[in-house]
């Protein structure tokens, strides 16, 4: 900095007197840097709002013209310009809970073993990064993977599952290929890594005198776990969760390839299904005008849902972090 | 091993058990939850595999420097969609790389707790959550339409959008992660703001912002959604950034819904391709930045 | 401030980031191309490359892929760059100005030329049949009549060995297996010929689900493009589903003999289709179907493709290089069009067409 100063020729006063002149040029530099930034950090904000509104106002119509009907109606017809993603919601809610419940399990397990002293340091390491290689690998080749792994290797369960618990609803239809059961498999492995990852972070966090004063009472690990670690982590997992849920609700590719594309819901996780992702991805390109008003109708709505979902699930954690810093 | 703590009364012995239910319940419940975690870690397992055995063997010069097969003719390769990938990741990142830094440095320097600090990274936020169809979507309505054409421009600013609030709330934390103490020495020895920022301030935080950097790089080259009606594809050599453009996403979305065995041969080794760039480019921001600490 | 061998490895990455840019950039020929539109008109001799970007049907995107690359060996200064993702998505992306021409199965219809603003050539460039592929293992020749085939994809026929389906299959080992049914995702032309036959056949379906590029289908698997359909019955057991018959060649399926108008059942090959296309005549604005031909030895679903071109084009050097692929896909071309399994246009529509060509400027 000096170097400069003195190439410039400027006096350089020592800004501890607080009352020196600062060298005009360094001024404006310092004005426009501050204006700069400050103009960048609203540029994401209009970019925020340009999204939203582009979105918005191709809705407006469609949500003039239909109003809460489209929300209750499982046809898409664009023959007959007669819209409703009923069958999109559903099959977005229930591929998303899905994933939840089997993402959810195994990634709390995961998160339990690898931090909870089950395994050496190292172990945890390398278990730590295998489960963060499964994020870094792109949702189209989960895609691919599903249709060319999972797919066949699920057919002969799901033909057992079928023709012995058929008249369970969850089995009621044969199983065709792409569909309910594929998809949320292939989400649950793609939110995973989310929730071990934060609900790591969560046991992390919780004071280590809890623990350690349950195992000075006697108790084992996992007497340890359930009745310390969980319930005072509760806040996080429960966080880990919710993020996990938003990851779910806004996956657009390895859906579009193995929900089935059928504009139809079903309980059975057998029966192929859409979501409100693949939707978009699959009409958007060739929709005339009424379609497009109907699509970003929709997609104003899963804009809305995943919002909601990673607004909470940031809400949660923020909270949870903040009454843990009283225990510590 | 898991040995109970020895109980509270004096001159009791440690002893384990498995006659004791708390302590084979303990035993089994470790034996289930490793055994969930390993068949957790099975999918990554299957993924790897099978890129590996189905995408090696398609590994060639070919591979490279040919152009993708039409439908029903035999061999090709991916060479095109391997520059077009990081053709498109290029323009997201002239896009997006100066607006999500200069927003963070805002964020992190200027901005503090005000109202417009909080709006800045409440939008970050809800830009982080967005599905990546939308980003498509809204590159289509702005770029496309006023372009009149598909164009890489239009995919690499859908990609783009996606990737600034990644560069953006990482970048802030790795100047927040700047100790106060050097912002306090260069200001007291007469620097203004700008130049605290410029030449302290971001030369330190800098291996940390790399990592975010090739994070968000990794995603971007990944994205497929951004692209499908923006970039669109081509079956030619990048020309141009004014037309469309192959991309690695793209193909492996296209051929994996082929019949013809050639055509899904290239999508496993092009999915192989993929991963070992994000890899790549996980593996730069882990260890090559990282390993930069402050000094 | 930081170690010599971070700025090292930074500034590295950096330079092979930008070299690679280069390097790829300078992949392509360096000569300029004239592909910028309303660009100041050239004489169209010029020694100027152009490259055309088309998008639309997957139908014909097989006997299009290898024209184009054929024509580029031929005249090095052009290359088409063709994308195989529907008629819906090739009609609206033409519509929109947004590609050079397009490709369509469902030609267009009065109110996208209209929105066309009338720009509009729709030019019939080569036919095909419509064929239903089908995986059952074991069955080789399987025979749908009419009521089969409409009751499948009703969905009120949902298993292999039903009844309807037996009757004509009495010696085939039609397993009791569900039927699973396959047909587009996205907006096709495929569909809409395909559909448009059944609605000619079947009252039920004229009013639901209708004729169109995109239908509410009673049952079944939505998959992309003809490929997608044909990759998809390839891989599920009991599938069965509606493809062009090249790709059903191609990637060697077993088809179904249809039942037709005449009561017989005729398998789909280039000769039954010919006969099938050659009762129809086409009007002046070349949009023309045959939902139910005549004739014992026709295969009952045909259809002939378009390529969308535009009248005026703002760049000559396109309209011209356009005119030039065209003429020759007409004539050299459809000499290719039977081994890739495509009908060859008939003489008098080769010529009709030809002349509507000769439009473009």
């Amino acid at each position: 900095m000096s170097a400069a100063d003195t190439d410039l020729g400027l006096a350089r006063v020592p800004a501890a007197s607080g009352s020196g002149t600062v060298p005009l040029l360094q001024r404006v530099v310092d004005r426009a840097f501050r204006t700069m930034t400050i103009s960048f950090g609203v540029l994401v904000i209009v970019l925020l709002v340009g999204i939203v509104y582009q979105v918005l106002i191709h809705a407006w119509p469609a949500m003039g013209q239909w109003g809460v009907e489209f929300l209750t109606k499982p046809t898409w017809d664009p023959n007959t310009n007669s819209y409703g993603i009923l069958a999109e919601i559903a099959g977005t809610l229930y591929t998303s809970f899905l994933a939840l419940i089997f993402g959810g399990i195994l990634g709390l397990t995961v998160a339990l073993v690898t931090s909870q002293g089950f395994l050496s340091p190292r172990w945890e390491l390398i278990f730590k990064n295998l489960i963060e290689l499964l994020a870094a690998i792109p949702s189209v080749v989960y895609g691919l993977w599903g249709i060319f792994v999972l797919i066949p290797t699920i057919r002969p369960i799901a033909q057992w599952l079928h023709d012995s618990l058929g008249f369970l609803p969850f089995f009621s239809t044969p199983f065709k290929g792409p569909g309910i059961l594929p998809s949320a498999l292939v989400l649950s492995i793609m939110i995973l890594p989310t929730v071990t990852a934060v609900s790591r972070e969560a046991l992390a966090a919780v004071p280590a005198r809890l623990p350690a004063a349950a195992y000075g009472l006697g108790a084992t690990q996992w007497e340890v776990i359930w009745s310390v670690m969980l319930p005072t982590a509760s806040g996080g997992v429960f966080g880990s969760l919710v993020l996990g849920l938003g990851r779910a609700l806004g996956e657009t590719m390895a859906l579009a390839m193995l929900v089935g594309n059928a504009q139809e819901f079903g309980w059975s996780l057998l029966s192929p299904g859409t979501t409100l992702a693949a939707l978009l991805a699959n009409h958007f390109p060739e929709a005339g005008e009424l379609e497009v008003n109907a699509l970003m109708y929709a997609a104003l709505l899963l804009l809305a849902i995943t919002l909601l979902v990673n607004a909470l699930g940031t809400y949660i954690m923020f909270r949870t972090t903040r009454n843990l810093q009283g225990l510590g | 091993m898991s040995a109970s703590p020895n109980p509270a009364a004096a001159g009791a012995e440690l002893e384990f058990s498995l006659k004791n239910r708390r302590t084979w319940v303990n035993l089994a419940l470790t034996i289930l939850a490793i055994g969930l975690a390993i068949f957790a870690a099975l999918p990554l397992a299957s993924v790897l595999v099978m890129l590996l055995t189905r995408g090696v063997p398609v590994l060639s010069l070919a591979l490279f420097t040919e152009l993708p097969p039409g439908a029903g003719t035999v061999g090709g390769g991916i060479g095109n969609a391997i520059v077009g990938t990081i053709v498109v990741v290029l323009v997201a990142s002239a896009f997006a790389l100066p607006l999500g830094f200069m927003a963070a440095v805002y964020l992190a320097e200027y901005g503090g707790s005000s109202p417009l600090a909080t709006a800045v990274r409440f939008s970050g936020k809800i830009l982080t959550g967005m599905p990546s169809i939308l980003a498509g979507v809204f590159a289509y309505a702005s770029v496309v339409t006023l372009m009149g054409s598909f164009s890489a421009w239009a995919g690499g600013i859908a990609t783009g959008i996606l990737m600034v609030p990644v560069v953006m709330l990482t970048a802030e934390e790795a100047l927040r992660m700047v100790p106060n103490k050097m912002r306090h020495a260069a200001l007291g020895m007469g620097s203004t703001r700008a130049q605290m920022v410029l030449q302290v301030v971001i030369p330190t935080a800098l291996p940390a912002i790399m990592t975010g950097v090739m994070l968000a790089l990794a995603r971007a080259m990944g994205e497929t959604a951004p692209l499908l009606f923006t970039a669109l594809f081509s079956n030619y050599w990048f020309e141009g950034l004014g037309e469309p453009i192959a991309s690695l996403a793209v193909l492996i979305y296209n051929f994996s819904g082929s019949p013809f065995e050639n055509q899904v041969e290239l999508a496993w080794a092009a999915s192989l391709v993929l991963v070992v760039l994000v890899l790549l480019a996980n593996i730069t921001a882990q260890f090559v930045f990282r390993r930069q600490k402050v000094q | 401030m930081h170690s010599p061998h971070f700025l090292r490895s930074f500034h590295t990455l950096l330079a092979g980031l930008v070299f690679l840019l280069v390097g790829c950039a300078k992949q392509s020929e360096p000569t300029p191309s004239a592909s910028v539109k309303g660009a100041t008109p050239e004489p169209p001799a010029a020694a100027t490359k152009v490259k055309l970007i088309g998008s639309g049907a997957s139908f014909p995107a097989p006997i299009y892929d290898r024209w184009f690359k054929e024509f580029t060996k031929k005249d090095e200064l052009i290359t088409v760059d063709y994308q195989s993702v529907g008629s819906g998505q090739g009609v609206k992306a033409f519509v929109a100005g947004h590609t050079d021409f397009g490709a369509s199965d469902a030609a267009m219809t009065d109110e996208e030329i209209k929105q066309a603003k009338d720009n509009v050539l729709l030019l019939p460039m080569t036919a095909g049949s419509i064929v239903l592929a089908y995986n059952l293992e074991g069955v080789t020749d399987l025979k749908l009549s009419r009521d089969a085939y409409t009751g499948i994809f009703l969905g009120t026929i949902k298993k292999w060995n039903d009844p309807k389906i037996k009757a004509a299959n009495p010696d085939a080992k039609l397993p009791d297996l569900p039927i699973a049914l396959v047909h587009r995702s996205d907006g096709s032309g495929t569909t809409f010929v395909f559909t448009q036959h059944l609605a000619a056949i079947n009252e039920a379906w004229k009013t639901k689900p209708g004729v169109g590029k995109s239908v509410e289908w009673p049952t079944g698997i939505g998959a992309k493009g003809n490929e997608g359909v044909s990759a998809q019955i390839k891989q599920t057991p009991g599938a069965i589903g509606y493809i062009e018959f090249a790709y059903a060649v191609l990637s060697k399926q077993p088809m179904a003999a249809l039942e037709n108008k005449a009561t017989k059942y005729v398998a789909p090959s280039l000769e039954s289709a010919t006969a099938s296309l050659g009762a129809v005549e086409l009007p002046a604005d070349m949009r023309a179907w045959v939902t139910d031909p005549e004739g014992e030895g026709s295969y009952p679903i045909v259809t002939y493709t378009w390529i969308l071109a535009k009248k005026k084009y703002d760049d000559p050097a396109k309209a011209a290089a356009l005119k030039k692929v065209l003429a020759w896909s007409l004539t050299e071309g459809q000499k290719l069009s039977p081994s890739l399994h495509y009908i060859p246009l008939p003489d008098k529509v080769a010529t009709k067409v030809q002349e509507a060509v000769a439009q473009i400027n």
